[in-house]
C-alpha cells in the first residue's frame, strides 16, 4: 500500500517536523511560550507551538499520498508524527549525557520537562512519540472532513487562540465599559480564558462560520446589486465608520497607542505601495522621506532649535515640500537604474540622511544624537491633539486622504504609466510613456506619504531622534507591503496590522519578532506569493488554473471594461 | 517624399560600431523589409530609428521633419509605432490594458473605440481573450496582442521587429497574413525579419544587411531570385 519512495518522504517530513520543534525549543519559543496560557490551567502557547508543527505536517504530508483512503491517510499522518516524536525527543537524551548549554542557552530543563511531560526523558520520550504520532494522524484525518466543516473549525480554532493570546489586553478594555464588562468577564481566567469561555467561542466562531460559508456558495459571479442590496451596503458602509470612529473610546489608551503605530505604518506603506507596487522601483531607502518629514516638523516647531517657531499646521506643507523635493532628487541620479541597482543607491540615500540627522556636524541645526525634543503638537481650534485617542483622529484623516489619493491614482492614466513602466520600461517608452516623468512622480508621491507620516510620527512622540530613522523602518514597510500583497491597496492595511499589529499584542512576542518575521516571508512566499490580500491580477497571474487554451471560444468574456 | 528617410546613419555601442552608415527608404503605403542573418544590425538600425539608440552621425527624417531632436516616447505622437522583438507585451497586464497602453498618449476616447473595435475586427483571438492576462495567451496570441497595441496608436508607419520569432511555422503564415491585411488597409510598415523567405513573399521592396551595412537593395521579387540571397539566406543552393 505505501511503497518504498514514499515511506522515505514521510521519514524526511518527520525529520524536518521534528528539526522544527527541536530549533524552536533551543531558540527558547516554546519554553517562554509556555507561561503564556490560552485556556487557563490546559493549553498554552508553547503546547500549541509544540504539537502544531505534528498537526501541520500530518496534514500536508497526508495530502500528498496519492491514496487518499482512511487507512493510508492515518497511516502516512501518523508514521510521520511518530518519526518527528522520536527526533524531537533525542534532544532531551542527549542533553542528559553533553552539556549543550553552553552553547544554546535554552536548553534548559524545563525545556526538557516540557518535552517530556515531566516523566523523565525515557518514558516521557515514549509519551511523546505516542502523542505525536496520535496528533500527525488526526491532522491526516483532518484532511478527509468536509471542506466547509474543516474551514469552519480552522477559524474557531484560530479566533480562540487570538483571544485567549489577547487575553490581558481584553482585560482591560472591558474593564473600561462598566456594567456592560460583566457579561464578558467570565470568559477570561487570570490568565488565558476559562474552559467555558474557551468552549463557547470555540463553538460560537465555529457554528457562525458554518452556517454562513453555506450561504456565500451560491455567489459564483458578481451580481448586479439591487437598491435593497445597495442601501445594506451602504448601511454597512456606515456602521463601519461609525465604529471606527468610536474605536479609541472602545477600546482605551493601550490599544490607541498600537492603532496609531499602525496607522503610521498604513501611511508609509501606501506611499511604498506606489513606489514598488505600482511603478516597480524598488526602494530601500524610503524611511529617508519618512525622517525628512519628522525632522522638518521639529526643527520648524520647536522652541529648541531657534530659527522659527510655526504651528503644527504651518510646518506641514513645509515638510510635505521638503519630502517631495527629496524624492525628485533621489529619483534623478537613479533614473536608469533598475531592480538591484536601484536597491542598492536607495538604501545609501536612507542611510546618508539617517547620519547627517546624528552628525555633529549639523548637530546646532538638527540637535545630533539627541535629536529634537518639544516639537508642537496640531491644534483644532483650542483643542490639543495629545491623547493617543485624539491622535487616532488624526491619522485616521490622513490614511483616509492618502488611501484615496492611492486609490484614485491606480485607475488613472499616471497609474496605468507606472504600471507599464514596471513590467517593461523600453516597452512602456515605446508606447509613449515619458519616463523620466513617470519614475520621478512616483518617487515624489511615496515620498509625500513618507513625509506625511514622519511630521504626524514627529508631532505624536513631540520628539524626532536618529534612531527612529533606522533602516529596519525601511524593512518593515517593505515587508509588511509584501505580506499584505505587492500593488494592492486593502493589502497595505492587513500587512500593517498583522506586522505591526501583533507584536504590540504579544509581549512574548517581541523577543522572537524578526525571527518570526523572517519564517513568515519564507512560508508566504512558497504558500502564498501574491500576499494576504492580493491585487485581482497578481491573483490571476500566479493561480491561473485554467488552461488558456482549454477555455471554449463562445464564452461571452466577463468584464466589458475591466477595472485596472 | 519617402515617408521615412534614413540617410548615411552610424550608430555605436560602445566603442562598436555597429550601424556603418545606413540608409534607407520606405514609401507610404509599403512593405519594406530588412533582412540579414544574427548581429547584421537590423534591430540597431530599427532602435536607431526610434532613438533608443541615439545616430551619432546620419539623419533619420519621418515625413520630411529630422526626428534627432525628439525623445523616443515622443515618436507614437508623431505617428510611429513600434511591434517590439520578442513580444514585448505588459504581461502582467490584461489584453484589453494592453491595448489601452497602445492607445497611451492619445485623449480621443470615442475614436479609441472605434480603433478598438477594428483592432478585434482584424484579430478576433484578442476579443475573445481580452480579460485575460496577457503572459498566460500562446506566443502567437501574444504576437497578435503587440501588434494590435501598435495599431491602437492609429500610426501612419508601423515599425515590427521580427514577428516570426520563437513561433512555430504555422503561425508564422498567420502572423505575416495579418501583416499583409494590415498593409491592405493602408498601413505603411517596415519589417524587420531574419525568416527572409517569409518576409520577401509579403513585401514590395527589400534590403539586405550584413555587419552593420546595407549590401543589397532591391524589389523583393528580384531578391527572392539573387543568387546570394538565395544562398546565404534562403538555403538554397
Amino acid at each position: 500500500m505505501t511503497n518504498k519512495s514514499t515511506l522515505k518522504q514521510l521519514f524526511s517530513a518527520g525529520l524536518i517536523n521534528g528539526g522544527i520543534i527541536i530549533f524552536l525549543g533551543l531558540v527558547g519559543m516554546i519554553e517562554t511560550f509556555s507561561q503564556r496560557d490560552i485556556v487557563s490551567g490546559l493549553v498554552s502557547m508553547g503546547f500549541i507551538l509544540l504539537f502544531l508543527p505534528f498537526f501541520v505536517f500530518g496534514y500536508s504530508i497526508a495530502k500528498k499520498e496519492p491514496d487518499q483512503s482512511l487507512r493510508t491517510v492515518l497511516f502516512a499522518g501518523g508514521l510521520t508524527g511518530l518519526v518527528a516524536g522520536f527526533t524531537t525527543a533525542l534532544l532531551p537524551i542527549l542533553g542528559q549525557f553533553v552539556n549543550i548549554r553552553d552553547m544554546f542557552m535554552n536548553a534548559s530543563p524545563t525545556l526538557y520537562s516540557i518535552l517530556n511531560f515531566n516523566q523523565g526523558i525515557y518514558l516521557g520520550g515514549l509519551i511523546l512519540m505516542i502523542v505525536s504520532g496520535i496528533i500527525g494522524a488526526l491532522g491526516a484525518g483532518f484532511l478527509l472532513i468536509p471542506p466547509r466543516l474543516r474551514n469552519a473549525f480552522l477559524q474557531a480554532v484560530v479566533w480562540t487562540v487570538l483571544l485567549g493570546l489577547m487575553r490581558d489586553l481584553l482585560i482591560v478594555m472591558i474593564a473600561r465599559w462598566g456594567a456592560i464588562s460583566y457579561i464578558f468577564r467570565w470568559i477570561f481566567a487570570s490568565s488565558g480564558l476559562t474552559i467555558t469561555g474557551a468552549l463557547v467561542i470555540f463553538f460560537l466562531v465555529g457554528v457562525v462560520y458554518y452556517w454562513r460559508s453555506g450561504k456565500k456558495q451560491d455567489l459564483p459571479v458578481k451580481k448586479i446589486l439591487s437598491k435593497k442590496q445597495k442601501n445594506i451596503r451602504f448601511g454597512k458602509l456606515v456602521a463601519a465608520v461609525i465604529l471606527m470612529l468610536l474605536l479609541p473610546q472602545i477600546l482605551g489608551i493601550y490599544f490607541s497607542e498600537i492603532l496609531d503605530n499602525v496607522g503610521i505604518y498604513i501611511l508609509m506603506g501606501l506611499g511604498l505601495n506606489i513606489v514598488i507596487g505600482f511603478a516597480g522601483l524598488l526602494d530601500l531607502g524610503y524611511v529617508a522621506f519618512f525622517a525628512i518629514g519628522a525632522y522638518v516638523v521639529g526643527v520648524l516647531t520647536s522652541p529648541e532649535m531657534g530659527v522659527i517657531q510655526i504651528t503644527f499646521w504651518q510646518a506641514l506643507p513645509f515638510a510635505l515640500l521638503a519630502s517631495v523635493t527629496a524624492g525628485v532628487i533621489l529619483g534623478l541620479p537613479v533614473l536608469k537604474m533598475r531592480g538591484d541597482y536601484l536597491a542598492i543607491v536607495t538604501l545609501g540615500f536612507g542611510e546618508i540622511i539617517r547620519l547627517l540627522s546624528l552628525s555633529d556636524w549639523l548637530r546646532p541645526y538638527l540637535g545630533g544624537t539627541q535629536g529634537i525634543q518639544r516639537i508642537a503638537r496640531p491644534f483644532i481650534g483650542s483643542l490639543e491633539l495629545k491623547t493617543q485617542g485624539q491622535l487616532y483622529y488624526l491619522i485616521v484623516a490622513a490614511i483616509l486622504i492618502a488611501g484615496f489619493i492611492a486609490w484614485r491614482l491606480k485607475d488613472s492614466h499616471m497609474g496605468r504609466s507606472w504600471m507599464a513602466m514596471r513590467e517593461d520600461e523600453d516597452v512602456a517608452q515605446a508606447m509613449g510613456i515619458n519616463l523620466v516623468a513617470t519614475k520621478l512622480s512616483a518617487f515624489a508621491t511615496g515620498a509625500f506619504f513618507a513625509g506625511l507620516a514622519g511630521a504626524i510620527f514627529a508631532a505624536k512622540l513631540s520628539s524626532a531622534y536618529p534612531q527612529s530613522m533606522n533602516l529596519m523602518v525601511s524593512i518593515n514597510v517593505l515587508c509588511l507591503i509584501i505580506v499584505g500583497g505587492m500593488g494592492s491597496i486593502p493589502g497595505v492595511f492587513v500587512g500593517a496590522l498583522v506586522l505591526m499589529g501583533s507584536p504590540e499584542l504579544l509581549r512574548e512576542f517581541s523577543e522572537f519578532r524578526y525571527l518570526v518575521y523572517g519564517a513568515l516571508l519564507v512560508v508566504m512566499m512558497l504558500v502564498r506569493p501574491e500576499g494576504l490580500w492580493p491585487e485581482a491580477r497578481r491573483k490571476l497571474e500566479l493561480h491561473e488554473s485554467m488552461e488558456p487554451d482549454a477555455l471554449p471560444n463562445d464564452i461571452p468574456t466577463v468584464t466589458e471594461n475591466p477595472a485596472g | 517624399m519617402p515617408m521615412l528617410e534614413v540617410e548615411n546613419i552610424h550608430s555605436y555601442y560602445g566603442n562598436i560600431h555597429a550601424l556603418k552608415g545606413v540608409s534607407l527608404t520606405v514609401e507610404k503605403g509599403e512593405i519594406v523589409t530588412l533582412i540579414g542573418g544574427n548581429g547584421a544590425g537590423k534591430t540597431t538600425t530599427l532602435r536607431s530609428i526610434s532613438g533608443i539608440l541615439k545616430p551619432l552621425e546620419g539623419t533619420v527624417r519621418f515625413e520630411g521633419e529630422d526626428l534627432a531632436p525628439f525623445k523616443p516616447h515622443k515618436l507614437v505622437a508623431k505617428g510611429i509605432s513600434m511591434v517590439p522583438e520578442g513580444r514585448g507585451i505588459f504581461s502582467r497586464l490584461t489584453v484589453a490594458e494592453n491595448l489601452d497602453m497602445g492607445a497611451y498618449v492619445r485623449s480621443d476616447k470615442a475614436e479609441i473605440k472605434v480603433d478598438l473595435e477594428r483592432v478585434f475586427t482584424l484579430l478576433p483571438r484578442l476579443k475573445e481573450r481580452r480579460s485575460q492576462v496577457a503572459g498566460t495567451l500562446s506566443g502567437g496570441e501574444q504576437q497578435m496582442l503587440a501588434t494590435g497595441r501598435a495599431l491602437m496608436a492609429r500610426p501612419r508607419l508601423l515599425l515590427m521587429d521580427e514577428p516570426s520569432m520563437g513561433l512555430a511555422p504555422v503561425l508564422v503564415e498567420s502572423i505575416f497574413e495579418k501583416i499583409v491585411e494590415i498593409n491592405q488597409e493602408g498601413m505603411t510598415i517596415l519589417l524587420v525579419e531574419q525568416n527572409a523567405l517569409m518576409a520577401l513573399s509579403i513585401a514590395h521592396r527589400g534590403y539586405v544587411m550584413q555587419t552593420g551595412e546595407i549590401v543589397l537593395h532591391d524589389k523583393a521579387s528580384n531578391l527572392q531570385t539573387n543568387k546570394m540571397v538565395q544562398k546565404a539566406y534562403l538555403g538554397m543552393e
